[in-house]
């Protein structure tokens, strides 16, 4: 029988570290400094998107190049309400006025409301994530062409929002938020409750997730990484299974990128396009893309080490962050979680398949 | 619309796609026959774009004799050590292969960045190249073709040419054909795999090398242009069907024109988008491209 999914109350050491790691991170506040702790709320929002990449990547076997795509439908949705709440009543967003625009664009109207936008953060990217993933999957469309076929559509997107100025602020961005649900983001100690937010949410999701990953739904996940065919033969719709997963990791894509937004307090095609697609991915695969605790863990490590590299040595950073893609995947195939369990989870298309084809051979002859 | 400006974007498209089949062919051919994605592919191009510069700085107007050689030697040797180093360990995993020329095309742009700097270098078309046709009367009257972009088109038939006899009258095509379509059993006739991959793997870079030339013609060479082709020129594998000569040469002349004529239409930013969009429909069509290759296995990677 195959290794199911880890059970993490095995250790007890272990379980430990991770009531120790929690409440490090929930007293973060108390003793980092102010742009170290903005530092962690911004890549801990992040994490949430490594969740959606764990179940899309590493439990469901589909690598979406795309993730920026809904991380920006996502952040962009909160933009779009955070702007027109900045803005006076009556009067356009200043890029607007700039753009010699004179009504505001009919999807912008329904985002003055605040509970509309705050649904549309999780709707908009879900259904999006949805709408991509039927389209490709009802047609059996596998593999690497996913990936192409995500990237190629992030690149759409990103292109498609730096063409237009006058709609979405094109590269400049949407930025120059005050209030939000009436609070003033300027304001003292707003920052920290951010971070608490940014926590609470990062760990919903990822209870959510194990729970998602316990049931019924997650194991036929995870048979499909392993065997698409076979589960088809079983009686299952791969397809209805693929399509969910692919939403809920869209949603959680959107979900990271509203936060991130509010972290930030601005979002821009430069920060969602192909590159920060891919790095996503890759921090996922250097922490562990079958771990939760490792794919998140990968990315906030990932995007601190980036931060605080990229401002010591600008011009290094691009070759340590290159290296270090290729020497995961050569020396690492399963991230650094997978190191430290131990398990080799075997790469996929080798044995199996093989027999599977020459049955099929066998078969057709 | 006007014919003239119909024309003239048809003939710009016809020289882009140019580029973007000579970029693809060695895509099409690595992933078709090692299931290998290179991302890192477009960085050839950027290379042999920079050879080029090198070559016109160092010599005189006679430049282009010495580019091409050394455009394609160069991004060929280069091919090579990157497979011998990296990709062939990767056999087997073409998503880990995605990621792992990905970090490679990172080093590579950002050394491009510190040796040439990150503006784009000019390279001066041959006195015997600038210039350029222009039709006088009839309907398309004032028309013109720029040498150059006619010498692009010209260069990219004659390698699809080349390729084309190499791949089906040669015995390196004929073995390259066999591992394409079985590999266990090509090996077992005595094929070897592993010299061909390396070899197949290093032409492809070559080529790119080659296109690299065509590309300083057109516009200065800058880090980020080999980036600027590679999800394009995905897009022309995938929709000319995996490891299809043929097909990347359609696909490429269908993608070039497509988007030449949404860019007369709309503006360049809209083009990009509906031709992706435009794939994605075909793709709802035809899941496995133009001209798919005949394959038994029930699993696709």
């Amino acid at each position: 029988m195959n290794p199911g999914p880890r059970r993490p109350t095995a250790s007890p050491v272990r379980a430990a570290l991770l009531v120790l790691l929690a409440l490090a991170l929930a007293l973060a506040p108390f003793y980092l400094g102010a742009y170290t702790l903005t530092l962690l709320g911004r890549v801990l929002a992040l994490g949430v998107a490594a969740i959606g990449i764990m179940v899309v990547w590493g439990r469901t076997g589909i690598l979406s190049l795309g993730q920026g795509l809904f991380f920006g439908l996502g952040g962009y949705a909160l933009a779009m309400h955070l702007k027109l709440a900045a803005t006076a009543k009556g009067e356009l967003p200043d890029f607007m006025v700039y753009n010699g625009v004179e009504t505001l664009p009919w999807f912008w109207i329904p985002f003055a409301s605040a509970p509309f936008a705050l649904l549309m953060v999780l709707v908009l990217p879900a259904v999006a994530a949805g709408l991509v993933a039927w389209l490709m999957f009802r047609r059996r469309i596998t593999g690497v062409y996913v990936s192409i076929i995500t990237q190629a559509l992030v690149l759409a997107f990103v292109t498609w929002l730096n063409g237009s100025q006058g709609l979405t602020s094109g590269t400049n961005g949407i930025t120059d938020f005050q209030t939000f649900l009436g609070i003033d983001l300027r304001g003292a100690g707003v920052a920290r409750s951010l971070y608490w937010v940014t926590l609470l949410v990062l760990a919903a999701c990822m209870a959510g997730t194990v729970w998602l990953l316990g049931t019924h739904f997650g194991r036929v996940l995870t048979a499909i990484r392993d065997n698409e065919n076979r589960v088809r033969f079983l009686g299952y719709n791969p397809a209805a299974f693929k399509i969910a997963a692919f939403a809920f990791g869209g949603l959680l894509s959107g979900l990271s990128g509203a936060l991130y937004t509010l972290h930030l307090g601005t979002i821009s095609p430069a920060m969602i396009g192909v590159t920060f697609s891919i790095e996503l991915v890759v921090w996922v695969a250097l922490g562990g893309r079958n771990s939760l605790l490792g794919a998140v863990g990968g990315l906030v490590l990932g995007q601190i080490a980036k931060d605080k590299i990229s401002s010591a040595a600008p011009d290094a950073w691009l070759y340590v962050m290159g290296a270090l893609f290729v020497f995961v995947v050569l020396a690492l195939p399963q991230g650094v979680a997978g190191l430290l369990t131990g398990r080799r989870v075997r790469p996929r298309a080798t044995q199996p398949v093989q027999a599977v084809q020459e049955v099929n051979d066998v078969v057709s002859h | 619309m006007d014919p003239v400006f119909l024309s003239g974007q048809l003939f710009t498209g016809l020289s882009v796609a140019s580029l973007l089949l000579l970029t693809a062919l060695g895509l099409a051919l690595s992933f078709g026959l090692m299931r290998v994605i290179n991302m890192a592919h477009g960085e050839f191009l950027m290379i042999g774009g920079y050879l080029t510069y090198l070559a016109a700085k160092m010599t005189g107007p006679g430049y282009l004799w010495i580019a091409f050689p050394l455009a394609f030697l160069g991004t060929a040797l280069l091919g090579a050590l990157l497979e011998t180093l990296v990709i062939r360990r990767l056999y087997g995993r073409p998503l880990d292969t995605l990621l792992a020329t990905w970090g490679i095309s990172l080093i590579l742009q950002q050394a491009a960045r510190q040796v040439f700097g990150s503006t784009g270098v000019p390279v001066t078309a041959p006195a015997w190249l600038s210039g350029s046709v222009t039709v006088h009367g009839g309907v398309l009257d004032g028309l013109s073709f720029p040498y150059v972009r006619l010498f692009v088109i010209v260069l990219a038939a004659l390698v699809l040419g080349v390729m084309w006899w190499v791949l089906t009258r040669s015995r390196l095509g004929m073995h390259v054909r066999a591992v394409n379509s079985n590999r266990e059993m090509a090996s077992a006739l005595g094929v070897n795999t592993r010299r061909l991959d390396l070899l197949v793997f290093s032409l492809g870079a070559g080529i790119a090398g080659v296109a690299g030339v065509g590309l300083a013609l057109l516009a200065p060479v800058n880090p980020t242009v080999g980036a600027a082709y590679i999800v394009n020129a995905f897009l022309v594998v995938v929709v000319g069907g995996v490891g299809s000569v043929l097909g990347a040469g359609v696909a490429a002349l269908l993608l070039g024109f497509v988007t030449a004529l949404a860019e007369g239409l709309t503006s360049s930013s809209l083009a990009q988008a509906i031709m992706l969009i435009l794939v994605v429909a075909f793709l709802q069509w035809k899941p496995r491209g133009l001209f798919p290759t005949q394959s038994r296995a029930l699993e696709e990677s």
